[in-house]
This record gives structure tokens, sequence and C-alpha cells, in this order.
């Protein structure tokens, strides 16, 4: 491939991961603002767009694909994923328990 | 490939993994200091709580400055792949005025807080965001000295494998300094926000 392509490549690469993440970012802050949302659905809402941008700047940013980046850093993401879904579900899930233990009586 | 081009392509190899292995820790780190912060959103202790002390717009300024910084300085990096100075040196200083545009944004927030007798002693629930905010802020202050010194890594010389290795590394650190911001607008403003 030519440099010039592989210039223009990079760039656009660029450019739509801007664009669906500037997308993303307008979607939550215009929720918020216009409000009428009961707080699950708020909360459902925000944390889908979150979710999904994380995953526009790992590709679009962070160039990260399934044939292309090595494995070892596709296993250490993935462990990374696997860690923080466990640390914060568990942290909510003991002390939201604990919470619930403290308050009842 | 010369053997010695063949070694550093290795070396920069071998950096650019070790660097992924120590932001997935950091993302770990940054997880935690959101797990703190969602179990001591009540905890206000009769101060301030999280519908008070946000701002829209300034939320709303600091996630558009991080967002186009993030581009800016991802063209700043397939310039220097390129071997483009002044291309690099121009997007560089970009990323560099919209990093300090939003340290600036951050700053004045927490001097606002703390004025108002706000600050991380306040409550439980202060602390927890302070730490976490903070935190985001120092590395972003990290990022912004480590595009200093890149500068004047590019003034010296000329481009070659360092510089390279330098850049690749630091986009990546500023590429996840912005999905960690994603988190907190998400889990702290926003939801502070909405009423």
């Amino acid at each position: 491939m030519s440099d010039v392509k592989r210039h223009q490549r990079e760039v656009r690469n660029y450019l739509v991961g801007f664009g669906l993440a500037a997308l993303l970012t307008i979607i939550p802050f215009a929720i918020t603002a216009a409000g009428g949302l009961s707080r699950t659905w708020f909360d459902l809402a925000i944390l889908l767009a979150a979710v999904v941008q994380v995953l526009v700047h790992l590709r679009y940013f962070l160039h990260i694909d399934l044939r292309h980046t090595p494995r070892e850093n596709l296993l250490a993401l993935g462990f990374t994923g696997v860690l923080i879904v466990i640390m914060i579900g568990g942290t909510l899930w003991i002390m939201g328990n604990l919470t619930s233990r403290m308050m009842g009586t | 490939m010369s053997e010695v081009d063949a070694k550093t392509f290795d070396e920069s190899e071998e950096r650019a993994y070790g660097f992924w292995l120590f932001l997935m820790s950091d993302a770990i780190l940054f997880s935690l200091l959101f797990a703190t912060y969602a179990i001591m959103v009540t905890a206000t202790d009769n101060g301030p709580d999280r519908t008070e002390i946000f701002g829209y717009w300034r939320t709303a300024a600091n996630t558009a400055l991080l967002l186009c910084s993030s581009l800016t300085m991802g063209l700043a990096s397939i310039a220097i792949r390129e071997d483009r100075k002044s291309t690099a040196f121009q997007w560089i200083f970009v990323t560099m005025i919209l990093a300090l545009a939003f340290l600036v944004l951050e700053i004045q927030e927490f001097a606002g807080l703390f004025a108002q007798g706000a600050g991380p002693d306040r409550s439980g629930f202060l602390s927890a965001y302070f730490t976490l905010v903070g935190t985001h802020g120092a590395h972003v202050t990290v990022g912004l000295i480590w595009m200093a010194v890149l500068c004047v890594h590019l003034a010296l010389r000329p481009i070659g494998p360092v510089i390279q290795s330098i850049t690749e590394r630091l986009t990546m650190f500023w590429h996840l300094v912005g999905i960690v911001w994603i988190g907190i607008y998400s889990m702290v403003y926003l939801p502070g926000l909405y009423q």
C-alpha cells in the first residue's frame, strides 16, 4: 500500500472514531439536559453510551483489533476487563448487602 | 531491516507491551476509585451532595476538550510516524493547549468547592470525589509534562525509532486518560446533574 493511501486510511480512522465518540458523548449530555426519564432508564442509557464509547476509543484510537493486535495484549485487556467487573461488581454487591442489613430492623 | 534496526524494533515492541501492562494496571486502579465513589456517594454527612456541586456546561466543556485532544494527539502520532516534524509540532501544541484548558477548568472547579467549604475533608462523598477526579487530573498533568518532554526531543534530534517509541506510548497513555474520563462524566457528573 502506498504511503499516501496509508496516511489517508489512518487519518480517516481517527476522524471516524472522533465522530462516533462525539455522537456517543452528545447523547448522554442531551438526555441529562432533557430530563423526563426515570432514574433506572437514565442510568441504563448513560451506561450503554459509555460502554459503547469505550469500545469506540479502543477500536479507533488504541487500534485494538481482534485479528491484528498481538494475542498477549488482548489477553491482558480481557483479564483487566474481568478484574474490573469482579471488583466493581463485588464491591457494590458486598457493600450494598451490608448497608441493607445495617439499615434493616 | 538491518540487525541494529531489528534490535530497536524488538525493544520498542517490548516497551510498548510493558507499557500496555502498566496501562491495564492503571485502569484497575481507576476502577477501584470508581467503586469507592459509588459506595461513598450517599455519605454526605449533611454536607453538599452530588446534585448541588456540579456544573453542566463546565462538564460539557471538559469533555469536549479531552475528546478533541484525543484526536489531535492521534494526528500528532501519525505525523511523527511519517517523519513530518512541523505538522507533529503543531498537533502536539494544540493537544497541550486543550489539556491545559482542561486543567484550568478543573482547578477552578476544585477551588470553588474549597471556597464553599466543600473540600475533601467535608464528607466521605467529597473525599471519594476528589480522589477519583484528582487522580485523573494528575494523569492529565503527567501527560502534559510528557508532551513537553517530547517537544524537547523533537527540537533536538531528527525523528527516529526513539522518538517514535516515546510517541507511541504517550499516545496510548493519553487515550487511556480519555477513556477514564468517559467513566467520570458518566458515573460522577451526569448522574449528579440529572434531576
